[in-house]
């Protein structure tokens, strides 16, 4: 599906360009989002780098063990496919966590690695899993505590009161979660029926 | 609410504390932990490159081309038919396609209408509580190499939508009714 999208996404756009005539923008836009890519990438080596050092040292230490165990029952009810006391459980709720505190760059490389744990347990590794498309569900609807990011730019930009989005936030990102919860639920029983995975 | 701002900053310098006083208990050897796994994370982030200028440069042909902004033109007066403020729909259209993308519309919106118009406060509710799906997929699926993605793109622009609609209703009922 996302090959089409894909496609779709560049064909229509080309196309429409010709019609446009804004072939040249085009064109430069192609190469400054390939360059945006490898700046983007550069900077992901940064955070990576750093918070997988960072939590590798906690799981030689024991920590991300004693995460696993505590929230395991928690992180079960979500992966019912997740093996007991499984790593990949430990790696979820640090991103989640790090989603929740809207520490968005430091979210990601625990979410990577949470993948590659569930990559581990795959059976088919071209395709997404069950627990994989429930995490990247718990991603895209991230429950966000506090959203510093717009705090910080409404706090700039002279706002009487920059945290009074917080409290209509808060609820709606857990409205979105639950909803997409139920997606993901919905949606695997639909398609559990045609294919086992 | 500054309080706030520099708490959230105190979390990363605390987890680290966190993590290296269980280092000490426990004896591990921290650096070499460190630098091991810090190896693992060079490595993801550069696999991560071709997914990511695949997606970016359909991304900057979708918005450079204009196609983004015509799209956009058609369907508002679908958004006035809700009353729902039109200048809200490119922030509908951008947020699960590009983060950045997203976030500028939001500080232009902030700016042009000042942060206590309705508008602002929607796109802030809006950017603060849905993130970026077509990203997240990318760069998490990418990181493993997973090509059939299944259900799980459809599942997450269905929650985008569903999250920013609430999003907007959420928004109006809180200011109409608590706040004032």
């Amino acid at each position: 599906m996302v090959n089409l999208i894909w496609i779709f996404m560049l064909v229509s756009g080309l196309l429409f360009s010709i019609f446009n005539g804004t072939i040249d923008e085009v064109n430069k836009g192609l190469f400054d989002s390939a360059g945006q890519a490898v700046e983007l990438v550069i900077g992901f080596a940064a955070i990576f780098t750093l918070w997988l050092g960072m939590m590798e040292i906690a799981r030689r230490a024991g920590l991300l063990n004693l995460i696993t165990k505590l929230c395991f029952p928690l992180i079960q009810r979500l992966f019912p496919d997740l093996p007991k006391n499984h790593p990949a459980a430990g790696y979820i709720m640090t991103n989640v966590s790090a989603n929740f505190f809207g520490l968005g760059n430091a979210a990601t490389p625990f979410g990577v690695k949470a993948m590659k744990e569930l990559q581990v347990l795959n059976h088919q590794p071209e395709k997404a899993s069950r627990s994989m498309v429930t995490f990247l569900c718990l991603n895209t609807a991230a429950v966000t505590f506090f959203p510093a990011t717009i705090v910080s730019m409404r706090l700039s930009e002279g706002a009487a009161d920059p945290l009074d989005i917080v409290i209509p936030a808060f609820a709606a990102t857990i409205c979105s979660c639950t909803a997409a919860i139920i997606y993901d639920r919905i949606s695997w029983r639909i398609t559990s029926g045609k294919n086992h995975d | 609410m500054i309080d706030l701002i520099s708490l959230s900053k105190l979390i990363l310098p605390l987890l680290i504390l966190t993590i290296l006083f269980a280092a000490l208990i426990t004896k591990t050897d921290a650096y070499s932990a460190f630098v091991s796994g810090g190896k693992e994370g060079l490595h993801m982030a550069a696999e991560l490159l071709p997914f990511l200028v695949g997606m970016m440069a359909a991304i900057s042909v979708l918005r450079s081309s204009g196609l983004l902004l015509w799209i956009t033109n058609l369907v508002s007066p679908l958004f006035l038919y809700f009353s729902i403020p039109a200048e809200i729909f490119p922030l509908f259209l951008t947020r699960p396609i590009s983060g950045t993308a997203a976030l500028s519309i939001t500080a232009d919106l902030t700016h042009t209408y000042g942060p206590e118009h309705m508008i602002s406060r929607l796109a802030a509710v809006i950017q603060g509580s849905t993130d970026t799906t077509l990203y997240i997929l990318t760069v998490y699926f990418g990181a493993v190499g997973i090509k059939k993605m299944g259900r799980a793109l459809m599942v997450g622009l269905l929650a985008d939508l569903t999250g920013m609609i609430l999003a907007v209703v959420i928004t109006i009922w809180y200011f109409q009714n608590v706040w004032s």
